[in-house]
């Protein structure tokens, strides 16, 4: 155990000092090699903010679409039915038991279907179709809900993109979590509570006619300047997808926060055909079920661009462009979960690990020095290459370094002597009966061997399993702990044996042997 | 250290103590129950930092009196100036609520408010991260108990689940009894604890079966004794180097990471007694001897 080939001596120093330069690339930012050790959010401050999609509206809201279509598919089939029903979930109708086969044909005919979508991704239907008697029960099918989730979902995550883009974050991480989250991550923002509500909103516009009669086809909605209700029609003249540009400006006369839109060319004339026909009348414009402004028609507006103007602060104009521009999300978000820490609190947490790591480094060193002498400077060296070798994997790995992170790493530092201490005290044990010194070392690596590996695996069995379950902060302790042990025992099995052997085989009186 | 000590002469009384620890820790788990955090039971988290340092932990706490934040908690932490306030009401339903409730703070003490973190987690969330801390503590149990099962014969293997659980419930039993706030850190020092008891053990272990292959005559209680004594230094210098570690993060590493701290010197404290304790004596009440290695390999 203790011979060692020049290769592998080579090897070993090469991997150490391969790893301490990568290390050192964190001393220097944007060095040739781009590769640094990324701060958590807790450290370096920033938002976590998990979102959760309601599909509940949305699932309404498509059902509401097929209300026409199956209408007109009842009709061109020549199926009677009556008490058509429309629920929050489903679509009730009475058909006679006779025909009830015939619209089975119609409702689930792969070609040419307007009703009910073929999903070719599960090979199954968009919708269900169930009879009860003659009552006739429209629902969506399974696989329809899950498709319907996924591109709902999807859009939100590239609205919720362009939105955070827009506001100029640096470096925003936003991923999926599972079938109905999104994962937003924003470090070193200054004002999380700006992004919160640009997430929050739907941004759903739409522009419709202020009517008097307050009747079916209509509803009351508030207009937010002054809290007055007013009754709006529910025919939409046109909405946000319309909307090619939005910015914000300043009102030549006012000198007001107004908002600038531009139509594309079908809303333009949509817009253009309504205005025309309805000057004089009050026009609102509904962002999420609330009036804006609801500004009378002077004249037609034909050329597409309009301004919206509501008492905005500057703050408020710039975020409706920003959302306006950036789109709808096709069903509402909440936000489920918000972890935010503010860069003061980053830095102290910085400062206070570094420092309870280097006063448990240096009382783990002074411990192994007092208590075995040289071999304690071994095993405090390899130490020290360990600390390096850590740093220098997650630099490669460009692992994200958390304040648990930093507790891994003293925690290691703690524990990574053991493997020295295990083998020295196996060391001491072998040079009770065996006369040879280099016999003694060399039996007591190989019996300490299987020992060394069984400990280490089931603190890395705790370490993979923390990294599965543990989500933020904790999935970096479990990454610095995992990392740990990998270079421990490296240190342990190379690193200090093969300063072990130089020593023992170069001193063969027994110098040095006080273990 | 070369003096022998007579471990299995106090295994029984150990035993009957772990016993005792174990029964009141479920008791006071049964029906005082731990103190979960945000992460677990939902609400808001504030880390405060006030400029004046003359607000008092009551001023901060009438001034919450407005709007249902339902039950507040508010504590000094760390530094004069800086607080700690948890109510049960979530902020993520209003966008809003963190710059009104930021602003109705600084009015009413009359001083300007930093809030450096800010957690909220809802309902639903905190209960799936609930689960999946246990979950991942049973894996844990399992994977380790699968581990020393293929490494060693099952009486070892009960004997290190044994320890293991006894480790996780008094752990646990002294955070419900000192009404320690349970988060998603101390989930992550329960299973730090559960690989450094699991650590412990197998180092004891693996000289109990190396003796046990070496002498055939002597009985399983004297071969524990023997290889406790054989790896007692390096048991205690390893306990002392990670507490040394530990105490250095307890003391120095700040308020966020006191109580994963604490947790773990706990842990390693009671890991190093019940590999000792707890782990070895299981083996004795099994009779495990050299047969029971030789004839093994049918499991």
């Amino acid at each position: 155990m203790l011979s060692f080939t020049k290769i592998k001596v080579l090897t070993i120093y090469l991997i150490l000092i391969s790893t301490i330069f990568f290390a050192s690339l964190n001393l220097k930012k944007n060095n040739l090699i781009d590769k640094n050790i990324n701060l958590g959010l807790d450290l370096q401050g920033g938002s976590y903010i998990l979102l959760e999609i309601d599909t509940e509206p949305l699932i309404n809201q498509k059902l509401q679409a097929k209300v026409i279509p199956i209408k007109k598919l009842l009709n061109k089939a020549e199926i009677n039915f009556k008490d058509f029903l429309i629920s929050t979930n489903n679509i009730s109708l009475i058909i006679d038991k006779e025909q009830q086969n015939k619209f089975k044909n119609f409702f689930f005919n792969k070609q040419e279907n307007s009703v009910n979508n073929f999903i070719t991704e599960y090979n199954k239907f968009e919708l269900d179709l169930e009879f009860n008697q003659n009552k006739a029960l429209i629902k969506f099918s399974n696989f329809g809900l899950v498709s319907l989730n996924n591109a709902a979902l999807k859009q939100s995550i590239e609205i919720i993109r362009r939105r955070i883009d827009d506001v100029g974050t640096k470096e925003p991480t936003i991923l999926q979590r599972g079938d109905k989250r999104i994962l937003v991550e924003l470090p070193g923002i200054d004002n999380p509570e700006r992004v919160k509500e640009l997430l929050g909103k739907t941004a759903q516009l739409t522009f419709r006619l202020v009517s008097k009669d307050d009747g079916f086809g209509s509803e009351k909605l508030i207009l937010s300047e002054n809290k007055e209700e007013l009754i709006v029609s529910k025919r939409v003249v046109v909405s946000g997808d319309n909307l090619v540009d939005a910015q914000p400006q300043f009102d030549n006369q006012s000198n007001q926060p107004i908002v600038l839109f531009t139509l594309d060319r079908l809303g333009a004339q949509k817009f253009g055909k309504i205005t025309t026909e309805n000057v004089g009348r009050r026009l609102a414009i509904v962002l999420d079920n609330t009036i804006i402004s609801a500004p009378q028609i002077r004249e037609p507006i034909t050329t597409g661009t309009g301004t919206i103007s509501g008492g905005f602060s500057f703050q408020e104009s710039t975020d409706l462009a920003l959302l306006l521009r950036s789109g709808a999300l096709p069903a509402p978000i909440n936000i489920v979960e918000e972890r935010t820490v503010g860069p003061d609190l980053g830095k102290d947490s910085i400062d206070a690990g570094v420092f309870s790591l280097i006063v448990g480094f240096v009382l783990v060193i002074l411990f192994m020095f007092i208590k075995y002498r040289i071999f304690g400077l071994v095993s405090n060296i390899s130490l020290i290459a360990n600390l390096f070798m850590m740093v220098g994997i997650l630099t490669i790995l460009e692992a994200t370094l958390t304040l648990p992170g930093i507790a891994g790493i003293i925690l290691t530092v703690g524990m990574a002597v053991d493997s020295n201490v295990l083998i020295y005290e196996r060391i001491k044990e072998e040079l009770k009966t065996e006369k040879s010194i280099i016999h003694a070392f060399d039996t007591g690596y190989n019996k300490a061997k299987i020992t060394v590996i069984d400990a280490n695996v089931t603190t890395l069995i705790a370490a993979v399993i923390l990294f599965i379950f543990g989500s933020g902060p904790v999935k970096g302790f479990a990454v610095t702990l995992g990392i740990g042990i990998v270079t421990t025992l490296f240190s342990a099995y190379f690193i200090a044996r093969h300063l072990t052997s130089v020593i023992v085989l170069n001193d063969n009186k027994g110098k040095y042997f006080k273990l | 250290m070369n003096n022998k000590i007579n471990f299995s002469n106090f295994f029984n009384i150990a035993n009957i103590f772990s016993l005792l620890l174990v029964v009141i820790s479920i008791l006071f788990l049964f029906f005082k129950g731990l103190n979960y955090g945000v992460d677990f039971k939902g609400g808001t988290l504030l880390e405060i930092r006030i400029e004046n340092k003359n607000i008092q932990i009551q001023d901060i706490r009438s001034s919450l009196n407005i709007a249902e934040l339902g039950d507040v908690n508010v504590k000094q932490f760390g530094k004069e100036g800086d607080f700690l306030i948890k109510f049960e009401k979530n902020a993520n339903s209003n966008e809003k609520f963190i710059t009104d409730l930021k602003n109705i703070i600084s009015n009413k003490i009359g001083s300007d408010v930093n809030f450096r973190r800010v957690e909220s987690v809802g309902p639903k969330v905190s209960s799936e991260l609930l689960k999946q801390g246990l979950t991942a503590i049973v894996i844990a149990l399992g994977a380790m108990l699968f581990y020393i099962w293929i490494r060693f014969e099952w009486q070892f293997s009960l004997g290190a689940i044994v320890a293991l659980i006894h480790d996780v419930i008094i752990t646990l039993g002294i955070f419900s009894i000192l009404s320690f706030e349970v988060n998603l850190s101390i989930v992550a020092a329960v299973l730090t604890i559960v690989g450094y008891s699991m650590n412990d053990t197998v180092v004891i272990f693996d000289r109990i079966r190396e003796n046990l292959l070496k002498y055939s005559k002597i009985k399983t209680n004297e071969i524990a004794d023997m290889s406790v004594n054989e790896t007692l230094s390096r048991t205690v210098i390893t306990s002392l180097t990670t507490l040394l570690a530990l105490f250095s993060i307890f003391i120095l590493g700040g308020e966020i990471l006191k109580g994963f701290s604490f947790a773990m010197i706990l842990g390693v404290i009671i890991g190093t007694y019940s590999s000792i304790f707890v782990a070895s004596p299981v083996l004795n009440y099994f009779k495990v001897t050299q047969e029971t290695l030789l004839k093994d390999d049918e499991i």
